[in-house]
């Protein structure tokens, strides 16, 4: 394990420096979103004091160097998920956003009655909700791929499922049960079928080396804020040739080459997927967290997580047993550092109460992810996730927060 | 910062062990409303049988945190039997309670005190155990656990007058 991660990777985030009551805050809420780093912030507010200017207009030395370091974040994205250009990388507000972008112009340019897009029962609301809306106005299928029991997707019928559809929606990793699904396999299927692949990374690319030219993308979304950037700013990579062909999402300045009375002539891309002013320092914030993350190694950053999964599950079962279901894949290899947990009969609302009692961060919920809370039967359940920062002792005080919580309800 | 034990009262952890008026009554003569709380995924269902303008009787259902679902049981104890009109000050005025200083911090606009006086007239109604769920306030988050169901049977009661 690099001496940078876990307690060596604490320093670099001032909020982990606070107290709750009386005791270092426990931070493991990174799922919902991650802490931020010093050197994110200082770019921000170095932003803000020497360069603030509006982009891609003004003559002027600071709006040129505004742009410029805009564009330069653009490139370091690109990079950093392997796309093929930096025209590839759309900035959008979050991945919602992104999503929202594709439903609405590439599926309002390509679907209709008979067509089918297919997702899955693991998806976050955020790529479930836009393709219901889209679906209820233009007339097509809305197809369902299951869990099994194992917290892992149900390939049985997926040439069925594909059989005459134009899209593929799956989440990378799922938010609740931790799984990374087998994006590459799904692509090349869909592919086979005609269909293009959209992939939901928000849990993905903040903590795996992401190619994604590997995963066989065509469309794939991600957000800042759950990579040490800063909320507000996500991405969506499509290929140019997709991005190319579909009408623009949002009109306004910047999207634009040309209006006239009679009409207006589109950006090339991928300006013309931006309209007004970008949230520019939150674009320059994204690109220091992304030195950042590089700095410690995407490759690190993935053992970390796994070593410290692994040592979650097996003190939680040691101490715990059957009096703690952990969801999802049971192989710390096979998914991300999402423990989605349901205790005793405690509801995990007032189990996390207790647990913020002791300055322990978790996320109680369904954790926008209702039709698989449906599937699993539970109302909500209880989520520590893990990330750069976090190491054995925070895992020993949840896994103590628990035992006190288990005492309270005891009573 | 409140303690826990602010929060869950001995009474509140009663009535969330042993529910008061859990199950379903029949619809019609009762009526049904379902109440969302969609940051937690909690869902509790109201029964509600009018008669006379009285509330005759009066069910719950739905799963959710001890908060919720004690709220729901001491509701329920606490409008059986009581006429509609008199039902209906009871939730201004607990309402009233569920807000810091009666400034409504947990309002969403859903705020029901819209009877004009500020919530003022709540003042001399009796909340007895209810009071139990002041402590609640202290913890923001939780407050719509507590108005959970109270905005639920206000649903249905309307349901039954609409």
């Amino acid at each position: 394990m690099s001496d940078r991660l876990g307690t060596g990777a604490r320093g670099d985030f001032p909020l982990l420096g606070r107290e709750m009551r009386g005791r270092p805050i426990v931070y493991l809420d990174s799922a919902a979103s991650s802490q931020k780093p010093r050197s994110v912030l200082d770019a921000m507010t170095n932003y803000y004091e020497t360069i603030n200017a509006n982009v891609h207009r003004g003559a002027y030395e600071i709006a040129a160097e505004a742009t410029e370091a805009m564009e330069t974040a653009r490139a370091e994205v690109a990079r950093f998920v392997n796309a093929p250009s930096a025209d590839e990388i759309v900035f959008t507000k979050n991945v919602t956003e992104a999503i929202n972008l594709v439903a609405r112009s590439w599926g309002g340019a390509n679907l209709g009655p008979g067509d089918a897009v297919v997702i899955t029962e693991m998806e976050h609301h955020a790529n479930i909700v836009p393709w219901h809306i889209m679906a209820d106005q233009l007339g097509f299928e809305l197809r369902w791929i299951g869990v099994g029991a194992d917290g892992q997707l149900d390939l049985g019928n997926l040439d069925r499922l594909l059989d005459g559809a134009k899209l593929l929606g799956v989440t990378a990793m799922s938010n609740v049960l931790g799984t990374l699904n087998p994006v590459r396999r799904l692509a090349d299927a869909a592919h086979g079928a005609g269909a293009l692949v959209l992939v939901d990374a928000a849990q993905y690319v903040p903590h795996l080396p992401t190619d994604v030219q590997a995963l066989g993308a065509d469309f794939l979304g991600f957000t800042g804020h759950k990579m040490c950037g800063p909320t507000g700013i996500g991405v969506l990579w499509a290929k140019a040739e997709l991005l190319e062909a579909m009408p623009p999402f949002l009109g306004g300045g910047e999207m634009i080459l040309d209006v006239r009375k009679d009409g207006f002539l589109p950006n090339r891309i991928p300006h013309k997927f931006e309209a007004g002013t970008p949230p520019i320092a939150e674009i320059v914030g994204l690109g220091a967290a992304v030195r950042y993350l590089d700095g410690l190694g995407m490759d690190r950053v993935r053992e970390h997580e796994v070593s410290l999964t692994a040592y979650a599950l097996r003190t939680l079962e040691e101490r715990y047993g059957s009096d703690l279901a952990v969801h999802g894949p049971a192989e710390p290899a096979c998914r991300g550092g999402v423990l989605s947990m349901s205790f005793r009969d405690i509801h995990p609302h007032d189990l996390s109460q207790v647990l913020d009692d002791r300055g322990v961060c978790v996320r109680a919920g369904h954790h926008c992810a209702k039709p698989l809370m449906r599937h699993l039967g539970v109302p909500a359940t209880t989520r520590a996730s893990l990330y750069v920062y976090n190491d054995t002792s925070d895992v020993d005080s949840l896994a103590d927060a628990l035992g006190a919580a288990g005492d309270f309800f005891a009573r | 910062m409140a303690g826990l034990e602010d929060l869950y009262r001995e009474i509140i952890l009663d009535h969330y062990r042993n529910p008061r008026n859990r199950g379903e009554l029949e619809v019609p003569p009762a009526v049904q409303a379902v109440g969302f709380n969609p940051l937690c995924g909690d869902e509790v269902i109201i029964y509600v049988e009018v008669s006379d303008g009285v509330i005759t009787d009066v069910s719950t259902g739905g799963q959710g945190c001890s908060i919720s679902q004690s709220s729901a049981s001491m509701m329920s104890t606490a409008v059986k039997g009581r006429r509609v009109a008199e039902v209906r000050r009871l939730v201004r005025a607990f309402k009233h309670m569920m807000s810091i200083h009666g400034t409504g911090i947990g309002g969403t606009g859903d705020d029901l005190d819209d009877d004009g006086d500020g919530g003022n007239g709540a003042a001399e109604v009796k909340l007895g155990d209810l009071e139990a769920l002041r402590g609640v306030v202290k913890f923001p988050v939780r407050i719509k656990c507590a108005t959970l169901s109270w905005n639920t049977l206000v649903q249905a009661l309307d349901e039954t007058f609409a």
